[in-house]
């Protein structure tokens, strides 16, 4: 029997988060590298119309893992869950969404089984038959690769736009969808979760921006953001932020961009003073096009920005809002 | 309330970064900082037992330069200190380094613990998971706010897209801090004269070697990231960089 990837796609209150998709092109090319066969699963209460949207995948079967203590999500519910599934199918490799969900149990399922998960990976090598997966540290400054030193089953969660969901190839007829009941004894669920809800209205949908100038760190006071505000009028785009700006209250949470805020793909980001610290990345790397402005020529923006300058935005932006302004006429 | 905090000590954000001859680590002769969302959690328990009376306690695993990081935990208010102190305690995984947190506080009996929701250095967002785990506790991730109640907590976990979800759970209970759930306060200089005289105990590797094993999961090598992306760098003086740019935005980007 080859070894069997497994992928767990994510649902949240009966709907597929398309972010899904993406582990399953990762584990298609993983399969294809190793030549070992690719499954899938979804854990739920009642989720078996999902696992029959993901069959509609080039993968050997899903399973539709349920029971009633399964919905709403609990890192109790969902580990014991998988704990009993995997327990009997044993595959060599479960691949998860790096999302906040998975995050919450990933870490305690796998504890569980005396095994250990590879986070956030970006991608995966297969060196001299060895298995190898490839992830950011330090924010970015490095990659590192790193491999399993233990048994199977090995767990590793890939971050948000490493793949690409759209590459998710059809299969050639629907995969067998089989219904695993399992059960979670009395007492097992600690935690009582409530309705999930969004904070404050949203005044912007940054999503539906064209031109975003977004500020980081490197505006170094609140009256600076004045300038940001400036540039994106002449823009004619929408100002959004890092998270520490958000964080320090200098413009409202539904400015921020990044693994907790928006993830945007405008036509242009300009990004003023950001670093590029993975959890923003995350958020705007989908960009057309990025402009990054930074003193400092190693911070990690640059990594991923079509345009750079490497200078002090503030002698940059005031020069640069009037030929803007003088473009424009 | 007894609230430990877990706290790292990883390289200062803009520190220049070099590879070690073995090229499977950074040499660590660059400034150190405490993980930021740690700061976050120290300042939350703080606000805590400012709430509700009891001791907040801090640990951490490192060199002796981690000290530092407890150091100003106790400054700014922390009662005791826990110091994992070995070289070898850097190079342990997640998985490795929550069996040595909990088995140095074996003999404690915590309310809460807090970590960061995740390290600045490794970034996996485990530790604190992988640790409520051993000890048979409920846990909750990306925390913004913790109220007590009656018998338990409630809690405020932050999801994507701006999202968030009120969970209520009994203590003990490990949470994970985001930042930005409070403001940091600094330590004033009378914290920093009686953070001398607060207990600081250190803990050797040998006392909690018996409770770790081999890792998991091993970092081959580090390196410069590959590039895909072409970047053009626009240089010169700032007019000429706001000319250039403005070139590049109407006739290659087409959005003047």
């Amino acid at each position: 029997m080859p070894d069997t990837i497994l992928v767990v796609v994510e649902q949240r209150e009966g709907k597929l988060n398309r972010v899904s998709w993406e582990t399953i092109t990762a584990g298609q090319a993983i399969a294809a590298t190793t030549g070992w066969s690719l499954e899938a699963a979804v854990v739920g209460g009642s989720v078996a119309s999902i696992a029959g949207e993901v069959a509609g995948k080039k993968l050997g079967k899903v399973y539709s893992i349920e029971s009633a203590k399964l919905e709403p999500y609990t890192p109790d519910a969902f580990a014991a869950a998988l704990k009993q599934f995997l327990a009997s199918k044993q595959p060599k490799l479960v691949l998860m969404p790096h999302t906040y969900q998975v995050r919450d149990f990933v870490p305690k399922l796998a504890t569980a089984m005396g095994r250990t998960v590879i986070s956030d990976c970006i991608g995966f090598k297969h060196e001299g038959g060895k298995l190898v997966f490839t992830r950011q540290m330090f924010q970015g400054k490095f990659a590192a690769d790193v491999t399993f030193t233990s048994d199977a089953p090995w767990f590793a969660t890939f971050q948000n736009g490493a793949f690409r969901g759209d590459k998710a190839e059809a299969g050639a007829s629907a995969a067998s969808v089989e219904t695993v009941n399992v059960d979670i004894a009395d007492g097992v669920i600690r935690n009582k979760p409530q309705e999930v809800f969004k904070e404050a209205k949203q005044a912007v949908d940054l999503t539906q921006a064209e031109i975003i100038v977004a500020v980081g760190r490197g505006i170094k006071e609140q009256k600076n953001i004045e300038i940001a505000k400036q540039l994106a009028d002449a823009l004619g785009g929408d100002l959004a932020a890092s998270r520490p700006i958000c964080d320090s209250g200098w413009l409202p949470m539904d400015r921020q961009i990044g693994s907790s805020g928006q993830t945007v793909a405008p036509k242009l980001y300009l990004a003023l003073g950001i670093s590029g610290a993975i959890q923003h990345i995350v958020g705007m790397k989908g960009s057309r096009a990025i402009i990054a402005v930074n003193k400092d020529s190693e911070a990690p923006i640059f990594e991923i920005a079509d345009f750079a300058v490497v200078g002090n935005l503030f002698d940059i932006v005031p020069p640069l809002i009037e030929e803007v302004k003088k473009a424009k006429g | 309330m007894k609230i430990l905090v877990c706290m790292k000590q990883v390289p200062q954000k803009d520190a220049p970064l070099k590879l070690n001859e073995t090229g499977a680590w950074i040499r660590e002769d660059v400034s150190y900082e405490v993980n930021e969302p740690d700061a976050y959690a120290l300042e939350e328990a703080l606000r805590q037992r400012e709430k509700h009376k009891g001791e907040v306690v801090v640990i951490t695993s490192g060199p002796a330069r981690a000290q530092q990081v407890l150091r100003e935990a106790l400054a700014k208010g922390a009662d005791r200190a826990i110091h994992l102190e070995d070289d070898k305690f850097v190079g342990l995984d997640a998985f490795n380094t929550a069996k040595a947190f909990a088995a140095a506080i074996k003999d404690e009996q915590f309310d809460l613990i807090f970590t960061g929701l995740q390290s600045d250095d490794y970034g996996y967002a485990q530790t604190g998971v992988i640790l409520a785990e051993l000890l048979g506790w409920p846990h909750a991730t990306i925390i913004m706010q913790i109220e007590k109640t009656d018998s338990e907590i409630r809690v405020k976990r932050e999801l994507e897209a701006g999202y968030f979800q009120f969970v209520d759970m009994p203590t003990p209970a490990v949470l994970t801090i985001q930042s930005g759930i409070n403001k940091l306060r600094y330590a004033t200089l009378i914290g920093i004269k009686q953070a001398k005289n607060k207990p600081l105990r250190k803990v050797a590797l040998a006392e909690v070697q018996s409770a770790i094993g081999d890792n998991l999961q091993k970092i081959e090598r580090l390196y410069v990231p590959q590039k895909t992306k072409k970047t053009e760098y626009i240089d010169g003086s700032s007019a000429e960089i706001a000319k250039k740019l403005v070139d590049k935005l109407r006739n290659e980007l087409r959005v003047l």
